[in-house]
């Protein structure tokens, strides 16, 4: 039995230990280097392939969970230890650090005084009271307005600042829990997905990024019109956004045109703009000129299809381009079975110089696109944002808030009265010694008049 | 004027710093330390203006972007943060000795930049195109700032406890060493530089996690740049926890700032030049 307790005692002080605390650290620290140098979630043939393992080196290392670590038994177990391991030392030390602010020290006797660094002593002129009138006031106008404390003819003051800054540490660890928690809540309601919606079409149901089931909306979203836009001269994209329409039993609920960076939201779900691409082929339209007689036509007409010219020959539309080689909008053609060439929409006069028996000119293209949107729903987002929140909070008092107190006692001596001070802050001593000498010279001008 | 000169100057002003604190140390001449703290002020002043004016810059070429849209503004926006958290630091703590470890640091960066990056201005890809790139960029390296500073100090720790712990208690350790801070004040400037890096790679790392979740609806995705800093975040929480913890104050507790500070810039540049992902386009 009492080898028992011996074991379970020295688990608990296992599990409270800074030790662990930092061996944790480190661990986590190394092992999360692997999953940055192995990509993650690939199939096997890519690792074979681009990483050149054998079958055998694939298999040890997906035993290993190396493939997919981050969600890995024991990368998990670490990220366990690493919360019990908080929860334990908070549960350790909480209660003292309550004592502390809850119960401070009002009276101090010689004892306490003995540990101090910073202190100091005067003798003033005057009662009891009027002393500790004046100490009493100087406190609450330098620092804090102090405890008072009468005991055995002698009067004890005790004021303190910035006590909660104790529980900044509590509060930082508390909130590394609370973001834990809000990462549960999402993996288990939430989900991540993708949709491609054509122009024109709309949706009801989302496909999970890891699964073949789709997962049904509850509501419609149709995308009205695609866009993307180019830098001049240039071709990359500045910009690219979605015209989408959030529809419930055919009525029409929200419009909202989003952006990368700027998506829709509707009953918890969130949907991105992330990629696009073209869909379906596009449609043109000409202008032809007959170099000869001078004769101009306008032929409309999908791409493939031999649009009919005066003559009887055709132009056929082969191809398109968005923005070609920096000069914009761009189809291939071709007139009967003649050689394909290239004409520009901004560059109109452009075919001239090519020769045959007409020029062309692109008047418009349209290309239908498909609009590529990430969908995500997660129901614990804003509980880790609590916790970064907490965290930031936390953490300035734990980094830049000190608890300072100060402890006085006044006592009838022979030559006068016999005025002790001193005090401590448990962060920042420099600090606090530049201010204690501070109040040192208050007390020296105060007490010595 | 425009702004390379000013970066031009910039990086002179750091390299010749490096060289006068060099001498401060060799000639133990206080006069000497104030010049190159001066200097340290000129190539701060011409590398905030080259900055400001290359911002001006991009706006008359039509992009309305803070200049921090590429590997090369990243790079002089990081030497610029390292001076700020020095001269920051030489105000209140007056200890320049530890410029002739801190602003090479900040030298590298703009002679990196200036020799080998590409200076263009460029517009941001869409993904980029958001405020949140300011706040994120900012905190992050006004984090990476101090965690410089504290590799610095760390480097002259692991130098000078050597020699103390050689040398008689009684007797003054001279030369060069004479002239580094105390073991102990170095330890403390170390967990000084810590304290403002740590929470500010913390919000760093959450505004970086706002901006995802922003856009692209996901705060975390174990990319390699989120990973990293997240290992240099373990990193530095268990400096903090050494810190009071026997058997690990002193020369483990520089080691883990060193390993820290290295760590950072694998996050920084060798996640973009080794590996790839998310932050590719980011440089």
């Amino acid at each position: 039995m009492d080898k028992e307790k011996h074991f379970t005692d020295e688990l608990w002080d296992f599990f409270c230990s800074l030790k662990l605390a930092i061996i944790t650290l480190i661990l986590l620290a190394t092992t999360s280097i692997i999953g940055t140098v192995i990509e993650q979630n690939k199939s096997p043939q890519e690792y074979m392939q681009n990483y050149g393992m054998s079958e055998s080196t694939y298999k040890a290392l997906d035993t290993l969970q190396f493939f997919d670590m981050y969600h890995s038994y024991w990368f998990l177990s670490l990220m366990g230890i690493f919360a019990v391991n908080l929860i334990c030392c908070s549960i350790k030390r909480l209660p003292r650090i309550i004592k502390i602010v809850r119960e401070p020290t009002l009276v101090a006797d010689d004892n306490l005084f003995r540990t101090f660094s910073n202190k100091g002593e005067v003798v003033a002129e005057g009662t009891i009271e009027s002393v500790r009138d004046k100490v009493v006031a100087l406190l609450g106008s330098k620092f804090a307005a102090p405890v008072v404390t009468e005991q055995d003819g002698k009067v004890y003051l005790f004021s303190q600042k910035g006590a909660l800054s104790r529980f900044g540490v509590y509060v930082t660890h508390t909130s590394i829990l609370v973001i834990f928690l809000g990462a549960m809540i999402g993996n288990i309601w939430g989900f991540k997905a993708y949709i491609n919606i054509v122009e024109g079409k709309s949706v009801d149901a989302v496909w999970p990024r890891a699964g073949q089931t789709p997962i049904p909306l509850g509501f419609e979203v149709r995308c009205d019109n695609f866009e993307v836009t180019f830098y001049e001269g240039g071709g990359r994209p500045k910009d690219f956004t979605s015209d989408l329409v959030v529809l419930e039993n055919g009525k029409e609920i929200l419009k909202k045109t989003i952006e990368v960076n700027d998506p829709l939201s509707y009953k918890g779900l969130t949907f991105y703009q992330s990629s696009y691409g073209p869909t379906g082929d596009p449609v043109y339209s000409f202008r032809v000129k007959n170099r000869e007689t001078g004769e101009t036509v306008t032929v409309k007409g999908a791409q493939g299809k031999r649009l009919a010219l005066p003559g009887g020959t055709a132009l056929t539309p082969l191809g398109y381009a968005e923005s070609y080689q920096n000069f914009g909008p761009a189809a291939q053609v071709k007139i009967g079975t003649g050689a394909p060439f290239i004409v520009m929409k901004n560059y109109p006069q452009f075919d001239e110089k090519r020769g045959g028996a007409y020029s062309v000119s692109l008047l418009e293209a349209t290309q239908s696109y498909y609009t590529g949107l990430q969908v995500a729903k997660d129901p614990g987002v804003w509980v880790v944002w609590l916790g970064c929140l907490l965290m930031v909070l936390g953490s300035c008092g734990a980094f830049f808030l000190s608890h300072r107190r100060i402890w006085v006692s006044i006592e009838q001596l022979d030559k006068g009265i016999g005025v002790k001070f001193g005090g401590n802050a448990h962060r920042n001593q420099p600090g606090f010694v530049l201010y204690f000498d501070e109040l040192t010279k208050d007390f020296n001008d105060t007490l010595s008049s | 004027m425009n702004s390379s000169l000013l970066f031009n100057v910039t990086t002179v002003a750091y390299f010749a710093a490096m060289v006068v604190f060099i001498v401060y140390l060799t000639s133990a001449n206080k006069s000497v330390g104030f010049v190159a703290t001066l200097i340290c002020w000129v190539g701060f002043i011409a590398n905030t203006g080259a900055i400001g004016m290359r911002w001006v810059e991009a706006y008359a070429m039509g992009y309305e972007q803070a200049p921090l849209s590429n590997l090369y503004e990243s790079v002089v926006f990081f030497s610029w943060s390292i001076l700020l958290i020095y001269l920051i630091f030489d105000l209140k703590y007056k200890q320049r000795a530890i410029g002739a470890f801190v602003i090479p640091f900040a030298f590298g960066g703009m002679i990196w930049a200036q020799w080998s990056l590409d200076a263009t201005i460029a517009p941001l890809v869409p993904a980029l195109q958001s405020n949140w790139l300011t706040y994120h960029v900012i905190t992050c390296f006004i984090g990476y700032a101090a965690f410089a500073l504290a590799c610095g100090v760390s480097i002259m720790y692991l130098i000078k406890v050597g020699k103390e712990e050689r040398s008689a208690k009684d007797s003054p350790i001279g030369g060069i060493l004479g002239m580094f801070p105390s073991s102990k004040v170095l330890d403390d400037l170390n967990y000084k530089a810590i304290m403002i890096g740590f929470p500010m790679l913390t919000l760093g790392i959450i505004t970086g996690a706002a901006w995802a979740n922003y856009a692209w609806g996901t705060y975390w995705s174990w990319d390699p740049k989120e990973t990293w800093s997240l290992i240099v975040w373990f990193i530095y929480a268990a400096f903090l926890h050494a810190r009071f913890t026997r058997g690990w104050v002193g020369r483990r507790v520089a080691w883990l700032s060193i390993f820290g500070f290295a760590a950072t810039i694998f996050c920084y540049l060798g996640v973009n030049l080794v590996l790839s992902g998310l932050h590719s386009y980011g440089g």
